[in-house]
């Protein structure tokens, strides 16, 4: 692969995982906010994939293809059968700080994750390691849709952008994650979905409604 | 090399003006086409202005001067702005070249005269559409700063012409994820600031939404004659100014007749692509609530400034 071509797919698909988290935090729609989270998956298969064809390496392929499987198919899958079986109108009411805010939050943020990046900057030329502040400011995205939003389903949201940055930020910086490190957090990841979702199953039940912000009283 | 950039000027602000009211009446038929009316053609906004020029100016009680001086203050910003922005060349005044920031603040040289036109009589819609065309000015001039900064900074210089010569020599630039960030945004901000859809419906009178018509409803004959034929100069030179960054191709870079034939010609197949494709998303849109109109924009901001962080990225790989 050239140089060139190699940067321009870097940035590609770092623009896009930016996009789409951006677009996430815009859009209160969780459906639509849940196909975002599979094209940002899609962008983050393809990343490593990137980096493996450049490097040459097999099993980052094999991990590329773990990150396909996992964050385009099944966590989707798994939120928006969840959505769907919560009704069909499925959206973010009150956030705590309003659309535009956090928009105007989210431009700030990434000036901030180029400023905490810049002492990972002089790692080398590389354009993968130029990207790392992509990984940074998702990071910081979910941080904000998880401190911000009120629903169980959008905190979920939040909680899977955070983990896809800390996974950007590891596969341009460590060049990838030995497979057996990389299965485990995946199973780790799903496991948290999985018991998340029945948490909020059972929230729903017994309060008729998924919004975390009715736990903060005590009851009988 | 000023002679040159003063004809140029010129042939920009007479290929506009005869352009731009062609524009607006191609996308009132497009939309009227695809909603199965018969529509007017699209010759009717050249009548509309031969009428009102024909009629006598009627002033409304207790208006001072400003009512007088702001379509002239508009169609002269206007003017100004088609002879400034690179449509059909890229050859530019030495002491004035078309900067970024001339272009943006002679635009809302226009923007403040007409919204001081509907506050001047004093209506009630007036002042409501003219404080609305402010909040939503405020709103947008950032984003078109921010974005063509953007297209800028791997140009190094701020100058639309640079910007435009240097996407012409080189073409894979144009499809770079920061351009295409950037276009998007301002392509947003296009759009609220000519007030169409989603922003403003500019088919509507007499609703409690407009805000374009609600600003002109006191004006008549040769003034709003003039102001309307400013706002659709806006509109005509700032979806040229877009169509020329997305597809620079057949641009005059040297002044000759042929270029300049060439050039005005792709201006029309550019212009009328833009208009059409515009009009046809309008179709499918509906207006968005005034107070959803921020959050459209802070969108767009958002992603004007991704753009600037992005080519920064771009410029250090």
């Amino acid at each position: 692969m050239s140089d060139s071509l190699y940067a321009q797919l870097v940035g590609l698909s770092g623009g896009v995982l930016l996009l789409s988290a951006v677009l996430i935090v815009w859009r209160r729609s969780i459906s639509a906010e849940v196909r975002l989270l599979a094209v940002q998956g899609g962008a983050l298969a393809g990343l490593v994939t990137v980096l493996g064809v450049n490097e040459g390496s097999t099993e980052l392929l094999v991990v590329a293809g773990l990150v396909l499987t996992l964050k385009v198919v099944v966590l989707p899958g798994l939120l928006s059968r969840a959505v769907a079986r919560h009704g069909a109108s499925l959206h973010e009411e009150t956030p705590l700080i309003n659309t535009t805010t956090s928009l105007i939050a989210l431009s700030l943020l990434t000036m901030l994750a180029f400023l905490v990046s810049r002492p990972l900057l002089v790692l080398g030329d590389d354009p993968a390691i130029a990207a790392v502040p992509i990984g940074i400011a998702l990071v910081l995205y979910g941080f904000l849709v998880l401190a911000t939003r009120r629903h169980a389903f959008s905190q979920l949201i939040g909680f899977l952008v955070l983990d896809n940055g800390i996974g950007t930020v590891a596969f341009l910086t460590a060049g990838g994650i030995p497979l057996v490190v990389e299965l485990g957090a995946s199973l780790d990841l799903l496991l948290v979905v999985l018991i998340l979702q029945v948490l909020t199953a059972r929230i729903r039940s017994e309060f008729g409604d998924a919004d975390l912000d009715d736990l903060t009283e005590l009851r009988d | 090399m000023n002679a040159e950039a003063a004809v140029l000027a010129l042939a920009q602000v007479v290929a506009m003006v005869s352009l731009s009211p062609l524009l607006v009446g191609m996308m009132r038929q497009v939309r009227a086409r695809l909603e199965g009316r018969a529509g007017a053609g699209a010759l009717q906004p050249w009548r509309d202005l031969r009428k009102l020029l024909a009629k006598e100016t009627l002033q409304a009680a207790g208006t001072s001067w400003v009512s007088v001086a702001g379509p002239t203050v508009l169609i002269v910003s206007s003017l100004l702005v088609c002879a400034m922005t690179p449509l059909l060349g890229t050859v530019t005044f030495t002491s004035v070249p078309d900067d970024l920031f001339v272009v943006v603040s002679v635009l809302l040289i226009g923007t403040v005269a007409v919204a001081l036109v509907g506050l001047d009589a004093g209506t009630a819609f007036g002042g409501m559409g003219s404080s609305r065309h402010m909040t939503i000015a405020a709103l947008v001039e950032p984003t078109v700063l921010v974005s063509v900064y953007a297209l800028s900074i791997p140009v190094g210089s701020s100058v639309l012409s640079q910007i435009v010569a240097a996407r012409l020599d080189d073409p894979a630039s144009v499809a770079s994820p920061v351009s295409l960030l950037a276009l998007l945004a301002l392509a947003v901000a296009v759009v609220a600031e000519t007030g169409r859809l989603p922003v403003d419906n500019p088919n509507t009178h007499l609703e409690l939404t407009m805000v374009h018509e609600a600003m002109v409803l006191e004006s008549s004959g040769r003034d709003l004659a003039w102001l309307e034929l400013g706002s659709w100069l806006r509109l005509g030179a700032l979806l040229g100014l877009l169509s020329t960054l997305l597809m620079p191709w057949g641009i005059a870079t040297e002044l000759s007749a042929g270029g300049l034939l060439l050039a005005s010609g792709a201006l029309v197949a550019k212009i009328a692509i833009t208009g059409a494709l515009l009009a046809g998303v309008e179709v499918f849109l509906a207006k968005l609530r005034l107070f959803r109109i921020p959050e459209l924009l802070a969108g767009s901001f958002v992603l004007a400034f991704l753009a600037v962080t992005a080519s920064y990225l771009v410029v250090q790989a």
